[in-house]
């Protein structure tokens, strides 16, 4: 068997042939580095309408389309959940090399950016689905690295509205655990220009906040029309984004809210330890506008002076960006942590005793954010209840009572940055069962970890039942549950 | 069909029936083994004597600098503690297992892999293969796409495309990695008897061909009782020390 054997030149597929079992039918696209195909099994029916990938390998000497290929082919089998198409079968560089996987319904995100600016609302939703698809991309050791309008697309919901962000194309992904056959290959920075980040540029294939700051380019042009870097083709052009911060979108677009536009000024922040720090932060914000925390980037008005660019400029210069951190392990300690705090039923010792449990987290986790949540029991029947004066007035008292719940939490993290950063986010949840509406928002917002008081009396856990046992049942992410010191156990023997 | 990879066994009993167990119990149905049953362990007839059942079972088994030395008897040439190791070893072994070592090929050639022990561009020379340079030239010597060695104590994965790129890889234990059949690779699976990195456990890899896929392995095992054991033999003590700190 010769191992240098080049890659034979597949012929012209056409319709109605058979590949190891897969019958090609129709061309769905043909593009500068591959055809698709839409195919089927021969003589079975797979519940997934599939869709083969074939490379074009320009007489078998074009190192990116075979690399990037051979990229794909073993990245995809490693990946699972509804933000990426299934994986259904690869075919062999010695005889023709294909991916065959599911094919999503639907165009891509390409074309709505010919809309931009598009709503508000429609940034917001579009950049959370893409920042929570990258989340769940990042949590299986892959960097995405060529984020961009037409490598995303989405799910149809059941009711014909988009539903999931489906990330596909995957010839420039980085894998944590597997080799990087692109590392050695090119001499130039390797991804999209627009959507690059400074640290690509500098050739860092491991961090997967540079696909935070792809999705931020992405936000700034639906939100504003123009794209924030232009779109350079020169190594040269592409450099400037080292340095030169980009106009920000209000004065673009004056419509843009501030919220948003600190949003995306974070994400395209030049090093990668000033964007959020995982798609689920990033996803958070865009969920819960109002949470945002405001600094000098949402009040913005103009690019940086010459002084600022100067500087920056030198720093540039040389400078060889860190990466010690890879896609999971980055995801893995920048982690969304949920104290469910009953700030009105619980008693002073349990509300002590919880604080500090979260303390000793926030300290050991400095990319940690927190997220305070109590919940207002409302009545299932009459919701109406919760219009009057009356209702609102509890809301708000409740949200005074977790703010001072936290304070101490928020005095011990401040003086470690200088500025408050929004690590810590409040809200009151209006809902008839406390359980479910925690469960139900760690869900949403990928809570990595809840942290919540157990009730200590046994009369009550039995009248009322446990809402931290209801919680530990059901939640997807890690429950912790606090007690107050026993003062039967501090006697000893 | 899962191929376990073993090498640099170094007369550890404890650390090679843990790698068999484990692989075993992964499904590897052959074994290869790379070289180095001897040395620096108190176990060798043992060792010597399990590779060689695998041997008449068909099992891939090359020859190893510290099992040259050990046919060869110590010379001037060694540190002190290098001969009485060699010498002890001896002691230790049949005529017969010293016959099996003295029989060990060099290299062995098998469908597209090649084993040896050091590296394939000069296999008896011994020379390490430490960085990408000496893999590519390895890689080069030898016409099959997979060249699996040992001497080196760390795993290391080393990759060799069409037009000449070189890259080198350290693999995260437990995962499988796709070998692309576009490129040619050099593996070292780390050595199951006396480990260097930091990590006591025991290395070695599964290489499954009709997939082209190969999974490195740590097994933790009992090493304190394999450094008992080195001891009490009356070895130098630095090495009973190196397999509960593997530095």
């Amino acid at each position: 068997m010769p191992a240098d054997a080049p890659a034979p030149r597949p012929g012209p597929l056409a319709p109605g042939q058979v590949v190891d079992g897969f019958v090609l039918e129709e061309r769905a696209h043909q593009g500068g580095m591959a055809q698709l195909w839409r195919v089927s099994r021969l003589g079975s029916v797979d519940p997934l309408p599939l869709l083969m990938k074939v490379p074009r390998i320009k007489g078998g000497e074009d190192p990116a389309s075979i690399v990037g290929f051979e990229v794909e082919q073993m990245i995809m089998p490693t990946l699972s959940g509804v933000h990426v198409p299934r994986f259904v079968a690869k075919g062999d560089f010695t005889e023709l090399p294909y991916i065959v996987m599911e094919r999503i319904a639907g165009a891509s995100l390409r074309p709505r950016f010919d809309a931009a600016p598009v709503p508000l609302d429609e940034v917001a939703q579009v950049g959370a689905k893409v920042a929570l698809a990258l989340h769940d991309l990042h949590r299986q050791h892959v960097v995405h690295l060529d984020v961009k309008p037409s490598n995303i697309m989405f799910r149809a919901a059941a009711d014909g509205t988009p539903g999931e962000a489906v990330l596909i194309d995957f010839g420039l992904s980085r894998h944590d655990q597997l080799p990087d056959l692109l590392e050695e290959e090119f001499e130039l920075p390797m991804g999209t220009g627009p959507y690059m980040s400074p640290e690509q540029v500098q050739f860092v294939r491991n961090d997967p906040r540079s696909d935070l700051f792809a999705l931020g380019v992405m936000l700034y042009h639906l939100a504003t029309g123009a794209r924030p870097f232009g779109a350079p083709t020169s190594v040269r052009g592409l450099r400037q984004r080292l340095y030169r911060d980009p106009m920000p979108p209000r004065a673009l677009h004056p419509d843009c809210p501030p919220w948003l536009q600190e949003i995306i000024l974070r994400c395209l922040e030049v090093k990668p330890e000033r964007r959020y720090q995982s798609g689920a932060q990033l996803a958070f914000d865009l969920q819960h506008p109002e949470q945002v925390m405001l600094t000098e980037r949402a009040e913005r008005t103009a690019r940086g002076g010459t002084l600022g660019v100067m500087r920056r400029w030198f720093g540039a210069m040389g400078a060889e960006p860190a990466s010690d951190a890879s896609a999971a392990t980055q995801t893995a300690r920048s982690r969304i942590l949920m104290a469910a705090v009953d700030v009105a039923g619980a008693d002073p010792a349990l509300l002590a005793s919880l604080r500090e449990s979260v303390q000793r987290l926030l300290r050991t986790e400095p990319d940690t954010r927190l997220a305070c949540v109590t919940v207002m029991k409302t009545n299932r029947i009459a919701m109406d209840e919760l219009t009057d004066k009356d209702g609102s007035s509890k809301h708000v008292n409740l949200l005074v009572q977790l703010k001072n719940w936290a304070r101490p939490l928020v005095q011990a993290i401040a003086p470690a940055t200088g500025v408050p950063d929004g690590r810590i986010t409040f809200q009151v949840l209006e809902a008839p069962d406390a359980a479910s509406a925690i469960v139900d928002y760690a869900h949403k917002n990928r809570v990595d970890q809840i942290v919540m008081g157990a009730r200590s009396s046994g009369g009550l856990r039995r009248y009322l039942g446990s809402v931290s046992a209801g919680v530990a049942a059901d939640a997807d992410c890690t429950v912790t549950v606090v007690r107050a010191p026993s003062s039967a156990r501090s006697g000893g023997p | 069909m899962k191929l376990a990879l073993v090498t640099d066994l170094h007369a550890n009993r404890e650390a090679v029936s843990a790698v068999m167990a484990h692989a075993r119990a992964q499904g590897a149905q052959r074994f290869a083994f790379l070289g180095d049953y001897v040395g620096y362990g108190a176990d060798p007839a043992w060792v010597v004597e399990l590779v060689r059942e695998e041997v008449a079972r068909g099992a891939v088994a090359v020859l190893g600098n510290h099992d040259e030395a050990v046919v060869q008897g110590s010379r001037p040439t060694m540190t002190a503690d290098a001969r009485q190791v060699v010498e002890w070893t001896r002691s230790q072994l049949a005529p017969d297992q010293i016959d099996f070592l003295r029989a060990r090929p060099l290299t062995a050639v098998d469908w597209d892999i090649l084993y040896v022990h050091a590296n394939a561009h000069a296999p008896a020379g011994w020379a390490y293969i430490e960085g990408r340079s000496e893999a590519v030239r390895s890689l080069q010597a030898s016409d099959r796409r997979y060249t699996f060695c040992g001497h080196v104590h760390d795993q290391a994965l080393y990759h060799l495309s069409s037009a000449g790129k070189a890259g080198d890889f350290a693999p995260t234990p437990g995962m499988p990695i796709p070998l692309s059949s576009h490129r040619r690779w050099l593996a070292i699976p780390g050595s199951a008897g006396q480990p260097r990195d930091g990590n006591p456990a025991a290395c070695y890899a599964i290489f499954e061909p009709d997939v082209a896929t190969l999974t490195f392995h740590r097994v933790a095992y009992d090493h304190d009782t394999a450094a008992a054991k080195v001891r009490a033999a009356g070895l130098p003590e630095a090495l009973a020390q190196r397999l509960i700190h593997a530095g």
